[in-house]
This record gives C-alpha cells, structure tokens and sequence, in this order.
C-alpha cells in the first residue's frame, strides 16, 4: 500500500496522476478462513480490522451482498457523539468517539472527523430534566458534556429561532468534541487497512446459507461458492434477521425504515451539529455547503430502503419552525436505509446459540458513531470470547431483564 | 404513501391516519410459561422480508384494530381483516398464495 501524504499528491501531479493504485484488493474467495465477517459496512470492516491490528488474526474475509459501504454506512447523517445516559452505551460510544479523534492518522486515510460539537435541544421541561440527569450522568461516565442555556445556544447557533410558538428552546445538552466525519470514508479506509493486512473483502457475494456441524459454525454457503471459517461475524444491520434465521436462531430485532435528506449547497450558517427531539429533527451542515436533515424511523416493518413522504413532511415542518432560514431552501436528495431495531433501542453484540458464531446488530438508528467502539469491542469479542465493552449487551439480557434502556432516556432520537 | 382499507368503518385510509402496532398473532403466554416463552412472546419478532402479518389502529378515523397483510419486501398490501381472530380469514391466505406461492407463517400457511 502506497502511502497517502502531501508529497505523494504532489509527486502524482507531476505524472498526471498515472500512480494511484487501488484502495482495496477484490480477490476470488479462497476455500477457507479463520474468521469470516458479513457485512462490508462500516461495523463489519472495522470488527475485521481490530481483529488483524489488535488480536494478530489476519487470515479474514469480509463478505459483501453489495458494495462496500453501500448500505446504512453510506445513508446515515454522519453525526458522531457519545452523550448517552445508561454506563455500557456511555462505554462503547465514548470508546467509538475517542479513536474517531485520530483514526484519520492511524488509517492514513482522510476521514474528514470535524468535532465540531453536538446540540440536543431541550424544548419541553421535561427534556431540561432528562438532559441535565444526562449531563451528570455524563460526568460520572467521563464523558464531557454540558447543560447550556438558551443564550449560549443562540451563540453557538444565530441561525435558530428561540421563541418558537410551539417549541421554544428552553437550553441544550451540548458535547463539543462530538461532530462528523465523511461517512463513505470511514469505510474505505478501514477496508484498505483491512486489504493492506492481507484480509480479503469479497464484493456482490451474498451469503445464502450458514453451515453448522453439531452446532458449530463450519462455513457459510455463498452466491460464489462455500467458504469455510473458524469463526463467523454476523455484522449486517437491517438483514439481520435474515442471517440469524439462516445459523439458525431468531433476535428480538425489527427492521424499520430510516430516511434522511440534503438540500441544495449554501453558504456556511451553522457550525454546529443540532438535534431537536420533541420535534424529530436534526441538521448539520455539510463542507460542501448541503443542510443535511433526518428524522425518525417509519413505524412499521420495511425493507425497500425507501420510506414515506409524510414523515419527511413533518421532520421539515418542524425544522422550518426552528431554522425559519431554511424555509426557502430546496431539497436535493431523500433517501431511506433499513434500521434493526430491538427492544430497548441497545445494540446486540453477542455470542449466539451457534458455537463459533457472533452477531452485531441492533444498533438502530445510531450505528455511525459508534463503528470504531463496535469493531473494537467485536474483535475483542470474537478473538477472546470475552470483551467488557461487548459485556452488557449480550442476546441474553433479554431473558434476564438487564434492558439497557436508552429508549426512554432522553439521549437519542428515534 | 400505504393505503389500507380499514376493516371497521370501510374507508381506504391513507398511512397518516393510521398508526402501526407491530406484529400481529402473537401467542400470547402469561403465568405458568417458560422463560423461553415468555421471552419470545415479549421480544422475539419474525421480522420477515416478505409476507408479514401486522396490527394497525385506525387512530385518526374510527379508533379500531385491525390486521393487515402486507409484503416488507415490496409494500404490497394483500389485504386486511378484523382484529378478533388467532389466523387470518381464507380469503387473506388464498390472495397471498395467489402471489406468494409456498409462504409460510409459525403454524399456519
């Protein structure tokens, strides 16, 4: 792999550019692999990198039905932040937020990481109370977030409109070190690390089958062939009910539509991440200039990645009402992705009643942010069989009442 | 935007008039069951990509539940049916075979 830096583009000027190689290998699958990953998104890349980086296991596959990055890695709305109520989710999203800082550096790929600092508007008391508890619960957790005051969000923010009629903004949670990063990034520059190690990624190869011998994961059947493995990562968001039926077990999971949208590019007017809750809406501005805006999920069962009209309708009504700017603004692209969602709105990452067989899934409509943590605590997972970050959000806490209850802490937006 | 028919009262609603309840024709264990069927009842979903049977409250027309027919897949509607039931009526299954052939759902098909 050729190194990325400010001399190589220069040297690449000089010579019309001829010299770039590929990013990423794609190579015919071989027979046989210690550890098989589904799922070339951002999860799955980067539980395959930390397996090779932290735990010496380089003989991987990561195994894609499409293309890399192509499902909810590429649909997301970027944001990155850690502000969460319950300890586990504080953990691992914390982790994710942390290695976001310098992965750019460590991957030599520029992922675009821009802490610019996430907003959670409060707009009813009772958010003022959920988010001050978050913000000392934060601060147990280590995690430095703050409770602002209406006047220090219209500094931060010029652009809102305080004194709605219906929703006035009554203060915010706010983490400065939270913000964005180029989501496609992220995966491509896990995938040449990956590729760089030796592990092949295997493109437009669904996996149609699991194989298990005296409930134990042997391999998995594929449209190019059985490919044999050790261990197997079951890592594909909305699918993976899908999978889970194939090994053999059912997940207390649902796949729901989740749709975002962009306008058209203008001159910078906010620098900052917002959310509104109440409302269902956030924004952030995009470097190239778009308004990005998502909402929350459709309510029920979907998996066309296409969502309907009206819930778009009332994420914008509500943004107009805070953002009045935005009122004129034209929308370019709307999009949908398909969201596992479990009960108690925690991610799953877990053994599974397939020996040899781990599943990541569940994380809903907040997986962006929390890719490194994830594929950190993964790997962990998978190399080990053991990982205190993974720990508390096993299949099993179902059974045993242990909800990591995120659902109605007032963190996240749903 | 999913239009269904609501069972009760007739008229075609349109999806802002109705609000989703999640799946339907759960079995439904109380005391004296297993863990492991208690558990499945309160979490465990099918979650299929294609024929999915569901709940839906007519919220903003007449107020009532009902169950509908629809594929997750293609967002096609194969029909709707009153809420008093433990399986869908004939006609439901026999419009689904019609287009989805070999379907299958728990015990009954």
């Amino acid at each position: 792999m050729k190194h990325y830096s400010a001399f190589a583009v220069a040297r690449e000027a000089l010579r019309y550019h001829t010299g770039w190689e590929r990013a990423w290998r794609s190579p015919e699958p071989k027979k046989r692999y210690d550890v098989i990953i589904v799922g070339a998104g951002g999860h799955g890349l980067a539980t395959a990198y930390y397996l090779g980086k932290n735990y010496g296991i380089q003989n991987v596959a990561v195994i894609e039905k499409g293309w890399l990055g192509g499902g909810n890695t590429g649909r997301n709305t970027t944001i990155i932040r850690s502000n969460y109520l319950q300890d586990p989710s504080a953990a691992i999203y914390e982790k994710a937020r942390e290695l976001y800082e310098d992965l750019s550096q460590e991957l030599n790929y520029n992922l675009m990481f821009s802490p610019r600092g996430v907003m959670m508007l409060a707009q009813t008391q009772h958010e003022i109370r959920g988010y001050k508890r978050t913000a000392h619960a934060n601060a147990l957790q280590g995690v430095k977030t703050e409770w602002i005051t209406p006047e220090r969000v219209k500094q931060l923010v010029p652009i809102i409109n305080l004194h709605g009629p219906r929703y006035p903004v009554l203060g915010a949670l706010w983490q400065e070190r939270g913000g964005t990063a180029r989501h496609d990034a992220v995966a491509w520059g896990y995938a040449r690390a990956c590729s760089n190690m030796g592990m092949d990624i295997i493109q437009k190869c669904e996996v149609t089958g699991v194989r298990t011998e005296n409930g134990r994961v042997v391999g998995v059947d594929t449209t190019r062939g059985a490919i044999e493995c050790d261990k197997l990562g079951i890592v594909v968001a909305g699918h993976s009910g899908q999978l889970a039926e194939m090994a053999g077990f059912r997940l207390p999971v649902e796949s729901l539509a989740l749709q975002a949208l962009v306008s058209e590019p203008i001159k910078p007017c906010m620098d900052v991440v917002v959310m509104a809750n109440t409302v269902h809406g956030y924004m952030s501005q995009s470097d190239k200039g778009e308004m990005v805006i998502g909402g929350g999920t459709d309510g029920f069962n979907n998996y066309t990645q296409r969502g309907s009209f009206h819930h778009i309708e009332e994420t914008v009504r509500a943004l107009v009402e805070t953002f009045p700017m935005i009122s004129r603004l034209k929308m370019l692209r709307q999009w949908g992705g398909i969201v596992d969602m479990t009960g108690d709105r925690s991610p799953i990452l877990s053994k599974t009643p397939v020996q040899g067989c781990f599943i990541n899934c569940g994380w809903g409509t907040g997986g962006f942010k929390s890719i490194p943590g994830s594929g950190w605590g993964m790997a962990q997972l998978m190399a080990t069989g053991h990982s205190p970050l993974t720990e508390a959000f096993s299949l099993d806490r179902f059974k045993e009442g242990r909800f990591i209850d995120e659902s109605v802490a007032a963190g996240v937006a749903h | 935007m999913l239009i269904l028919n609501c069972p009760y009262c007739g008229v075609d609603a349109e999806e802002s008039e109705l609000s989703a309840g999640g799946e339907a024709h759960i079995k439904r264990h109380g005391p004296g069951s297993s863990e492991d069927e208690f558990h499945d009842y309160l979490f465990t979903r099918e979650n299929p990509k294609g024929v999915h049977f569901e709940r839906w409250r007519h919220s903003n027309g007449c107020g009532k539940w009902f169950h509908a027919a629809r594929c997750t897949n293609t967002l096609e509607v194969f029909g709707t049916y009153p809420a008093q039931t433990t399986e869908p009526p004939k006609q439901i299954r026999d419009a689904i075979t019609a287009k989805r052939p070999g379907w299958s759902w728990r015990e009954f098909s």
